[in-house]
């Protein structure tokens, strides 16, 4: 897969350049992620979950949107793999264009939240004073919320639909980001490093933009992949409550909240949606206890 | 510790098979039923106005006349023993039947009658503009609402209307209230509204035992009720805002009476031998209003294509068809005068050609406030199928029950999806409603002549020639109205067969348990 | 006498820190609860309201005032601990929530017992036989519990265990025509049904309970064995195990001698933090099985479009959650060895 001189240059003990040590650092860590079997299956869970939404409209067998009255509520059969729904949509299909829904709340929620505790946490830190007392308080104060009523609040009051369902989660998420951000921060405020972009003449802003934040990164990525299970569960939930995206678009946790009324008969309607939810956000955290492993030397 | 593994399990196994689920039997002189109340913000009637709460009402107060339910139309005395209206049409006189009890022990008089009338007007609560139609008004009413003695009643209108839309109201807004009971715990001047928004003070055949707001609601049998004592010692109704539960609770014998099944649910339990469904329509219809000041829906083609592009017969036989009837007029049927004609099917040809014609052969996008309520949501789904196929590209915006509502009733939808229930048994009440205020208001539909034909109507004294004035409005209505008007409510009640005996009436404040039986 | 000193100064800066995260608290619900896109005045007068009432009712909730004003009445207010009335009930938010507490707290409270009598035993097993299969499977079950949505679970529980086969039963907390016999006097329905000694209704009560709490139990347990494996692999590859294995101490005093006693307190703050987790998972699980407590409250209220029950429910939740990080905090002060 690989070859011999690509890998020994990455596991070379005596790299020429830092882009090779970071290089053959991530290849380190990245074979004891591969060595961990249920992780694999985590990244192979996520692969399958882009190639589905990628693919939706050629692996879909119906129309995910709408459906037929007459085929209302059929079991699954040679037609419709896993049944169809009160509305006579295919359940299969339903389920294929929501990964794209999932998808779309993770990839949302990653870049509206992450940008935001980044730079609140980076402000606090570097800033300093009452700036940062008053931000970290702010911080606490949201972390002091349960997450999930938190964001039921919040979609209450801003009313469904998907950007709304985004928004509220993502004004629930950020917290942790800000106290990494800010903690990354102060380990290097006071490093040579800053003090040498700040004798180029390099003002506040340039160096938060320019030399801070790109420091806290990396470990910001690690820490909102971590968290993509639970924002899936949580978008679930809303979806579940009502206050998820706006029909006829699929998602899952809708899918089981129709399904309800109809469990003791047709229950495939909310048992597929449900099962689709739990394999994906079962790949997130598969994914990321590897993370946690290749992390954490403890943990070996 | 796998000594502790094991004694767990081992703990729980025991447990369960001590078997938790009790022989579930409800007790045989209580009337069980699940059912969604959470509508019911106050037990004052001079405030109830919601489904549930005038069923509330229709059981526990006595009314000086009611609806016939066994001569449709027509009314029968209740706390009244009979009445007479003046020459002029404009002064109605009630007797009050004599030993009528309240449950405080006090005898029921017409200054109760006088004090639970004023009170409706004085409060300013939801039905009170039942009665200020009739100016009956805060100002006026003590004048107008007259004791002349301890079993008469005189009530004076500022103008004569027909004798039947007085009494229709009536029908509704004229649950008697003990005054000396109220009055005792009346706070600042509030005619004890403080105190009977969570208590009771009536006459009817039950007593209110016990309220928990969304929770349950707890009747007992008033054994002294002067048309005799209720068969049933007890009747518990408790929120159960899940359908599925519902329908479980109700096959697991859990419970008498399953009141709001899904129509698939009572697909569902048609084979289930112990168990039979009531139904009644009701005077309500499922409508969409479409907002005239949308550019696209203010012009007539649009909104005749719409009406079109619904697939009535599809969902009539499939979702709808235990819990509705297709119905296109705005008079529900069972009212005076009701047309009952659809001349509208799901024709997406005839659609498109109104839409060309309209300038926009190609559709446009709009949006519909819809609830998530299993009927909506099904309708919505629908409707949003059928519009795509003439290039409508309808956007769901969903919502609770009273955001949706709110934007309603400030006129900032596009579409809206719901219901409409008459206020009371008169077709005025729905003919005011769409013709004039407030749905018409709300989808900016208001012309001069509909109102000047509307209030004609009202006021035409000769049922026969009544009658035929709504069939013309409802004709016109048919043809130009921003509604499209689908379906009528069927009622429904999953019963236990060895319960009998519940009726169903036309609207919620006919819905009535005292004729219940259970073996 | 300094040591003591330094100790107070520590708890009263963990005051403070609470206070202002209160403050913090009731700031971000007041300005959730101003968000509202549609006017909350005309949600509640009805179809039929004079331009008046709908005037007189916007000046009783006090809408009219200016934003500033409007907090601070909000604040003086909670703080007197009213919380506002119901625009469903009209009653006071704060007792209605006191009433539907006890059923949040009964439930949590079994859930979290449930996740510490399997999931710590199931930690320990996991780290002692760390890679094998045993692991493995412990740690899956947990990743499991920590990616199962709760309110799907909670259905497909209802419909094995309840619809099919029977063997519990359905959602409330006590069988159908029954929970009106039961007098509340602690609001929890097993103590209540003790105390009115009614040995029927108890194991009834007790049978609601199993479902939902076995569900919150689960992912407790999940969180529980999590932490208490990755713990006490940490005290296993120390140094004093090594010692005393070498001096020959049994394997099972090691076990749950020393490496236990040495992850007690942070194991304690584990559970604690899983118990206001519970909290959180209550919301779901309790509009699963109609189960009248905080979560189904706030759930409830939301569809009914009751934002100051909503408001009034997340505070509670929101200060329930506060107080149980600061007294962890304190007893880790007051517990842990080093911080002495």
């Amino acid at each position: 897969m690989i070859s011999a001189s690509l890998r020994s240059w990455l596991l070379s003990d005596t790299p020429d350049s830092r882009f090779q040590a970071r290089a053959g650092r991530f290849y380190l860590g990245w074979l004891t992620f591969a060595k961990n079997p249920l992780a694999m299956l985590g990244l192979i869970i996520l692969v399958l979950l882009v190639v589905m939404a990628v693919f939706a409209s050629w692996i879909s067998p119906h129309d995910p949107l709408f459906g037929n009255l007459e085929d209302r509520l059929l079991p699954p059969s040679g037609k419709f793999w896993l049944g169809t729904d009160e509305n006579g949509r295919d359940i299969f299909s339903r389920i294929v264009f929501g990964a794209r829904t999932t998808l779309y709340i993770i990839g949302l929620v990653a870049v509206t939240a992450a940008p935001i505790g980044l730079l609140i946490g980076t402000t606090a830190g570097y800033v300093g004073g009452w700036v940062e007392t008053g931000l970290m308080r702010l911080t606490d104060a949201f972390l002091a919320f349960p997450k999930l009523i938190l964001a039921l609040a919040f979609a209450a009051a801003l009313g469904a639909g998907l950007e709304n369902a985004v928004l509220a989660i993502a004004l629930t998420a950020w917290p942790p980001y800000a106290r990494i951000a800010r903690a990354e921060t102060l380990t290097v405020r006071g490093s040579d490093y800053l003090a040498a972009a700040r004798m180029t003449g390099a003002g506040g802003w340039r160096i938060l933009f320019g030399h801070i934040m790109p420091m806290c990164i990396p470990s910001l990525i690690v820490r909102v992949s971590l968290d993509m299970a639970g924002i899936i569960l949580i978008a679930a939930g809303l979806g579940f409550l009502g206050l998820g995206v706006a029909p006829p678009q699929p998602e899952w946790g809708s899918m089981v909240s129709e399904g309800r009324s109809q469990i003791l008969e047709q229950w495939w309607v909310c048992t597929y949606p449900g099962i689709a939810i739990c394999i994906v956000s079962l790949g997130f955290n598969l994914i990321g206890d590897g993370l946690r492993d290749v992390l954490d030397p403890r943990g070996k | 510790m796998n000594m502790l593994l094991k004694a767990g399990v081992a703990g729980l196994a025991l447990v369960m098979a001590s078997g938790f689920a009790a022989d579930a039997k409800t007790p045989k002189d209580t009337l069980v039923m699940a059912w969604v109340f959470d509508d019911i913000i106050s037990l004052d009637p001079a405030e109830i106005y919601e489904f549930s709460s005038s069923e509330y009402m229709a059981n526990t107060y006595d009314r000086l006349v009611v609806q016939n339910l066994d001569k449709p139309g027509e009314l029968k005395m209740q706390a009244a023993d009979s009445y007479s209206v003046s020459d002029d049409g404009k002064v109605f006189t009630f007797k009050i039947r004599p030993g009528i009890k309240f449950a405080s022990g006090n005898e029921m008089t017409a200054e109760d009658a006088e004090f639970s009338l004023e009170r409706y007007v004085l409060l300013d609560k939801s039905p009170a503009f039942i009665m200020n139609q009739f100016g009956l008004k805060k100002e006026t009413v003590k004048d107008m609402v007259r004791v002349k003695d301890a079993s008469t009643l005189e009530v004076e209108l500022d103008a004569a209307y027909a004798p039947s839309f007085f009494l229709n109201c009536l029908s509704y807004t004229s649950a008697i209230i003990d005054k000396k009971e109220a009055m005792s715990h009346e706070k600042d001047g509030d005619l004890g509204y403080d105190w009977l928004r969570t208590n009771f003070a009536g006459s009817g055949p039950f007593v209110l035992k016990a309220w928990k707001p969304n929770e349950s609601l707890v009747l007992e049998a008033n054994e002294g009720y002067w048309g005799g004592a209720p068969k049933i010692k007890r009747v518990l109704a408790k929120n159960v805002t899940e359908s599925a539960t519902q329908q479980l609770l109700l096959q697991k014998g859990d419970v008498d009476m399953a009141r709001n099944l899904t129509g698939d649910q009572l697909k569902a339990i048609a084979g289930d031998k112990s168990v039979h469904v009531a139904a009644a329509p009701k005077a309500t219809l499922w409508y969409m209003g479409l907002n005239t000041k949308n550019e696209y829906l203010a012009k007539p083609e649009v909104r005749q294509a719409m009406k079109y592009l619904v697939d009535y017969d599809g969902l009539a036989n499939t979702s709808f068809k235990a819990i509705g009837i297709k119905h296109q007029t705005f008079l529900p049927e069972g009212q005076l005068g009701a047309d009952n004609e659809t001349p509208f099917t799901l024709d997406v040809a005839k659609a498109k050609e109104l839409l060309a014609k309209a300038g926009v052969p190609n559709g446009f996008n709009i949006t519909m406030d819809t609830t998530n309520k299993t009927e909506t949501r099904l309708l919505s789904a629908s409707i949003q199928n059928t519009l795509s196929k003439a290039g409508i590209n309808l956007i769901i915006k969903l919502a609770d029950n009273k955001t949706t509502l709110t934007k309603y009733r400030a006129s900032q939808h596009d579409i809206y999806i719901g219901q409409w229930g008459s206020d009371y048994q008169d077709p005025h009440s729905n003919a005011e409603g769409y013709l004039m205020a407030p749905l018409a208001k709300r989808n900016q539909w208001q012309l001069p002549e509909n109102e000047a034909a509307v209030l004609a109507a009202r006021d035409e004294k000769d049922s026969t020639k009544r009658a035929a004035m709504y069939m013309t409005l409802q004709k016109q209505a048919l043809e130009t109205s921003p509604y499209v008007i689908m379906f009528q409510q069927v009622e429904t009640a999953a019963v236990q067969n060895s319960v009998k005996g519940f009726v169903l009436g036309p609207t919620f404040d006919l819905n009535l348990y005292s004729s219940v039986t259970k073996e | 006498m300094l040591i003591k000193s330094r100790r107070l100064r520590g708890l009263l800066r963990t005051l403070a820190s609470v206070l202002t995260t209160l403050f913090g608290l009731l700031l971000v619900t007041f300005v959730i609860s101003r968000l509202l896109p549609a006017d909350p005045v005309l949600a509640i007068v009805g179809d039929h309201a004079t331009e008046e009432y709908v005037a007189r009712v916007r000046e009783e909730l006090g809408l009219n005032k200016p934003i500033l004003i409007q907090f601070w009445i909000y604040l003086s207010h909670v703080i007197q601990g009213d919380l506002g009335q119901s625009i469903r009930t009209s009653r006071p938010i704060a007792q209605e929530l006191m009433n539907v507490f006890p059923a949040t707290l009964e439930l949590a409270t079994l859930g979290t017992i449930i996740g510490i009598i399997l999931g710590i035993p199931l930690g320990v097993l996991a780290a002692v036989r760390k890679d094998t299969m045993i692991d493995h499977v412990v740690r899956f079950l947990g990743l499991v519990g920590y990616s199962v949505p709760i309110f799907w679970l909670g259905l497909m529980g209802l419909l094995v265990f309840y619809a099919k086969l029977d063997w519990l039963p359905g959602p409330g907390r006590l069988d159908f025509g029954y929970e009106d016999m039961i007098t509340p006097v602690t609001g929890l329905m097993t103590v209540d049904t003790l105390i009115a000694g009614d040995m029927d209704l108890f194991k009834n009560a007790l049978g609601h309970l199993i479902l939902p709490a076995s569900l919150l139990g689960y992912f407790s347990l999940a969180y529980i064995s999590r932490m208490t494996r990755s713990l006490m692999l940490g005290q296993l590859s120390q140094e004093y195990i090594l010692t005393a294995r070498v001096k020959g101490v049994s394997e099972a005093r090691i076990i749950w001698k020393h490496a236990m006693g040495n992850i007690l307190v942070p194991l304690i703050t584990v559970i604690a933090l899983s118990y206001g987790n519970l909290l959180e998972g209550s919301v779901l699980t309790e509009t699963v099985f109609a189960w009248r407590g905080l979560g189904l409250y706030i759930t409830d209220s939301i569809f009914g479009q009751d934002m100051p029950a909503v408001m009034g429910g997340t505070v509670v939740v929101g200060a329930i959650f506060i107080i149980i990080n600061m007294l962890t905090d304190v007893a880790y002060r007051l517990l842990d060895p080093r911080a002495k």
